[in-house]
């Protein structure tokens, strides 16, 4: 239960390029911690620098409340859960488990009873003396969660450790870890590229793109207001819809994609520049136009692909240049080519400066997608 | 009836064919190069030979009852598991520690892995030239050496003492390219991560090379003792360049004895027999070896 601070901290190869810059963020003491971003955008550099696998080119990295820049990673009281597993093969579950303890000098009683915990903690008592390749991708995972529990170290890494099972498994193991984790109360720092693993485990998450922070914050504010275009369409799915936009102020309209024309509520319409605009819409917040609805406001789209889903439907469709998706709940008879008049509140947009990506009017009208506890009777 | 059976057997036996056909090319040249020397070579054991090597009198197992009994044989046989004992362990375990060294990720590393491979690159009578000059008894390097630390000086090839051991030191130099090369792939087949998940448990570098290098190697290691086994059972040409098998029979290793007693004596069914009793051995120690080796291999 310590906490991590990374204090301006960059990573470069070459000395020329960062692959990483300017990350400053502290990690509480107990907290479940998502990094997620697309390959490539560092992710994994900076967990490896955490763990001191990496050298840190510049910056300060302090856990608890010591500087640990430079301390071989076994002093860094953590332990780390690898991609790969990264099980030793030459040795069984019950040995891989308690290597740790036994390069830590821990007594062969105290080992044994360690790792017997920890196995009935993970199911895996049946399995401690086969090796690991006897074992299938979920008991494996599990054998390499266990090798980080049993050290007892109060922050835990984890490298995409579930991105090698498959999706059911997957959707175990990600409540599984979460279970675990709270149970410990340890720091738990977690790398995926997957969207839906950070919003659904992350107390807080963070998102890199080409080694830069985009966003941190909690899944759900950071769904609901994107900081910037690559967050909005790399958070939820399907992503947010995003279209080139521009303000009309004499008609207060905002003119979405060419063609698409939404009346700007006249308290508004001052706040908003001239400059070219990036109009972003969530698929759940573009509604079927209904017969009360004036002429208008209806936008007419063409469908060009379906997917139904049992109990929602998806359908894309071409907004100018660019493809579009819908998301309804339920079950919709919809083809392909069919004209769907659809419906949105000017409210729901989400606008960002098309030059900075900077956001400058988030969604606040979330429609009927927030529900307090007052509801259920 | 008999005719759809037969029309039956025809098509069954389609794949078998097709195999055949392909495997044609390889069995012919094994035919030619391997088996039918081999089952000569066992057939020429049983006899006494004329000069042009032909079978002349059928003489039954009285070739391996005269090795046996030959002191010369017993002498090369003795030699040749002294040269075995010699070379085996001492050229895998320094190639192993190159290997080591040279796996470890450094500036210009590359430099020193082109430099203890390169012995694979010279040839064996190449290599046994430049020795045989190192070896000399007065412009030899070995003795100048000597010579200026105030050592007496030693006759390398010359002395029935030291003969086996000179050729013993050349020969783990020739070896230790290949071993280094292979025991190299085998480290750098070893996943990284094992090490780093390792380092965060604190593990010390003995620590890892004892409970993860040696064990993930063993495989590799296994094929090479393997190998470098049925080589230096083998050795010849730097026996030929080097002694000649002397000094007093001391180097005369078994396959240079074939040589001397085949194309020397022209007794060829005495030389066969030696190739025989060689290959048995060579069998045996393999069989051994992978009998008693394989259960502390681990394969992935």
């Amino acid at each position: 239960m310590k906490k991590v601070e990374l204090i301006d901290l960059s990573k470069s190869y070459d000395k020329q390029v960062d692959v990483i810059s300017n990350i400053n963020v502290t990690i509480e003491p107990g907290e479940f911690f998502v990094l997620v971003g697309p390959s490539g955008c560092g992710k994994s550099t900076m967990l490896r620098m955490i763990a001191g696998l990496e050298q840190i080119t510049s910056g300060t990295l302090k856990i608890g409340e010591a500087v640990a820049n430079d301390l071989p990673p076994d002093k860094r009281d953590l332990s780390m859960v690898f991609q790969n597993y990264a099980l030793y093969p030459h040795l069984t579950v019950q040995q891989n488990i308690s290597f740790g303890l036994d390069v830590k000098k821990v007594k062969k009683d105290e080992q044994r009873k360690r790792t017997e915990e920890v196995a009935e903690m993970l199911g895996l008592t049946e399995f401690l003396k086969r090796k690991p390749r006897e074992l299938s991708g979920g008991q494996r995972q599990r054998v390499a969660l266990a090798r980080a529990i049993v050290s007892e170290a109060p922050i835990c890494l984890m490298d995409e450790p579930l991105s090698n099972l498959d999706a059911k498994l997957r959707a175990h193991m990600r409540s599984e870890i979460r279970r675990i984790q709270r149970t410990l109360g340890i720091t738990m720092i977690y790398v995926t590229h997957d969207q839906v693993e950070a919003m659904t485990m992350g107390d807080r998450i963070m998102i890199l793109h080409e080694g830069k922070i985009q966003q941190v914050g909690k899944p759900i504010d950071i769904y609901n207001n994107p900081a910037n275009p690559f967050v909005a369409t790399f958070i939820g799915s399907p992503p947010m819809n995003l279209a080139q936009a521009m303000v009309d102020k004499k008609a207060s309209e905002l003119i979405v994609g060419d063609v698409w024309r939404l009346p700007i509520p006249a308290d508004e319409i001052d706040a908003l520049p001239e400059a070219p605009l990036i109009a972003g819409i969530r698929p759940e917040h573009l509604r079927p136009a209904t017969k009360e609805t004036r002429e208008g406001d209806k936008l007419i789209v063409e469908v060009t692909n379906v997917e139904v889903l049992g109990n929602e439907t998806v359908f894309s469709f071409q907004l100018g240049a660019d493809e579009w998706q819908a998301k309804w709940s339920g079950q919709w008879q919809i083809d392909l080519g069919d004209s769907i008049p659809l419906l949105a509140d000017y409210g729901a947009l989400c606008l960002f400066e098309s030059k900075s990506g900077k956001r400058i009017k988030q969604p606040t009208d979330l429609g009927n997608f927030v529900f307090g506890k007052e509801v259920l009777v | 009836m008999n005719r759809q059976t037969k029309h039956g057997f025809w098509k069954k036996s389609v794949n078998g064919r097709t195999a055949l056909l392909y495997l044609f090319p390889s069995i012919l040249l094994f035919s030619v190069f391997v088996f039918y020397p081999m089952f000569r070579t066992i057939y020429l054991s049983f006899f006494l030979t004329d000069q042009a090597g032909n079978a002349a009198l059928h003489v039954g197992l009285e070739n391996y009852g005269y090795l046996l009994e030959s002191s010369a044989f017993r002498n090369s046989m003795k030699a040749t598991g002294l040269f075995v004992l010699y070379t085996v362990p001492i050229g895998i375990i320094l190639s192993l520690f190159f290997a080591l060294l040279a796996n470890e990720k450094l500036k210009g590393i590359g430099f020193f892995r082109t430099l203890y491979s390169s012995t694979m690159g010279i040839s064996v009578a190449a290599s046994s030239v430049i020795w045989l000059f190192m070896f000399h008894p007065s412009i030899g390097m070995f003795n100048r050496v000597l010579s200026v630390l105030n050592l007496p000086q030693i006759q390398w090839l010359l002395d029935p003492e030291w003969a086996l051991l000179s050729v013993s030191i050349s020969t783990i130099w020739m070896n230790t390219g290949f071993s280094f090369l292979i025991l190299l792939g085998g480290l750098q087949n070893i996943d990284e991560h094992l090490y780093e998940s390792s380092r965060i448990d604190g593990a010390g570098y003995f620590y890892r090379l004892r409970r993860i290098t040696l064990p993930m190697l063993s495989p590799t290691l296994f094929f090479i003792i393997t190998i470098s086994l049925i080589n230096a059972f083998q050795s010849f040409g730097q026996i030929d360049i080097l002694t000649k098998g002397g000094p007093s029979q001391s180097t005369n290793l078994i396959v240079y004895s074939i040589y001397r007693e085949a194309f020397i004596n022209y007794q060829f069914g005495t030389a066969s027999a030696q190739a025989v009793i060689l290959f048995i051995i060579i069998l045996i120690v393999t069989i051994l070896q992978f009998k008693l080796g394989e259960r502390k291999v681990h394969y992935q």
